[in-house]
């Protein structure tokens, strides 16, 4: 969903680097109580993960191909406020270096992938835990549909901008249907691949996975011994 | 599994689907250049600048063979991302005086 140059004018542009330098600016206070020496190696691992699964596209239709937007698999693996610097940083490298996503466009990306994907797949993901029962074993079905919805409302965002500041007269139900259409589809694919990172994790270092540590706590801290004496 | 152990499977595993598994990823346009493709905006598309860099395109320039080209490219992606991500992660944590 990498956005080019171009598809939106250039004051749109500008609001949204004015909201990701904002939204980077809270994550870097945020993130502080989610790192420490332990987790901030993950940070990095996570970041790297995203890049590489992010050059698999996958098929959806004929034609069209998606691939893993990342937010909802990092924010649940690292925390929110640090998924959102490891989705900029991302992002920076992909524009900067690899010629993917816009320059000028790097603000609108930073704000669709970085904020509204992890926001989104972060508050959906809390939402589904808070339903199901407080085992480690929901955190990985929670995850996935906060990765499936946040696909969707990252491509909502994406229509709501072009509304703003749209380069080209496009008719705002069909190009509505049809984002949410695709992206809809690429939320399953999104589902399907945060599943299996957030579940081969949560079984081999369940202690690792943010989105897992207040269930953790909860239980008996022998528990957390014998994963730290088994290893 | 103890924590280095699992640290370095992790970047393995990054590592094999920048450089191997990413040869297989399909080439056709993703969600929002089908979109755009569909509704006459890819015209709009600019240039992008950074079109001549070594890495543009996630392909590796003076690297003749597709396959390696590309490889290459995402190997040394995902280790620029896992230097800046983590180097950044570093700098944000909290200290701990006690932890080694």
């Amino acid at each position: 969903m990498h956005v080019p140059d171009g598809f939106l004018d250039a004051q749109t542009s500008l609001a949204t680097g004015v909201v990701a330098a904002g939204a980077v600016a809270v994550a870097l206070r945020g993130a502080r109580r989610e790192l420490d020496d332990r987790t901030a190696p993950m940070a990095g691992l996570v970041a790297a993960f995203v890049f590489a699964a992010q050059m698999l596209n996958f098929p959806v239709a004929v034609g069209t191909s998606g691939h893993l937007l990342g937010g909802t698999l990092a924010a649940v693996l690292v925390g929110p406020y640090t998924a959102v610097l490891c989705i900029s940083v991302v992002l920076l490298v992909q524009s900067l270096m690899f010629a993917d996503g816009g320059v000028t466009a790097l603000g609108t990306n930073v704000t669709l992938m970085a904020l509204v994907g992890v926001v989104v797949g972060w508050l959906v993901f809390r939402l589904v835990q808070a339903v199901l029962p407080r085992t480690v074993a929901s955190v990985t079905p929670a995850a996935a549909i906060g990765a499936f919805v946040s696909v969707p409302a990252a491509a909502l965002g994406f229509v709501g901008l072009y509304l703003v500041g749209g380069t080209v007269d496009l008719p705002t139900g069909a190009l509505t249907v049809s984002m949410l259409g695709w992206h809809t589809l690429i939320g399953i694919g999104e589902a399907v691949i945060t599943a299996l990172t957030v579940g081969a994790v949560s079984a081999v270092r369940p202690d690792l996975v943010h989105g897992a540590r207040h269930v953790l706590e909860a239980r008996e801290l022998v528990v957390r011994d014998g994963i730290e004496e088994q290893a | 599994m103890t924590t280095r152990r699992f640290f370095v499977a992790f970047a393995i595993a990054a590592i094999l689907l920048a450089g191997v598994v990413s040869y297989f990823a399909a080439g056709s346009p993703d969600g929002l250049n089908r979109v755009a493709e569909d509704h006459g905006l890819a015209s709009a598309e600019k240039e992008h600048p950074t079109d001549g860099s070594p890495l543009a395109d996630y392909g590796t320039k003076g690297v003749d063979n597709g396959a390696l080209s590309g490889a290459v490219a995402g190997v040394l992606g995902v280790g620029i991302v896992l230097v800046v991500a983590g180097g950044l992660a570093f700098v944000v944590r909290r200290r701990r005086p006690s932890s080694a």
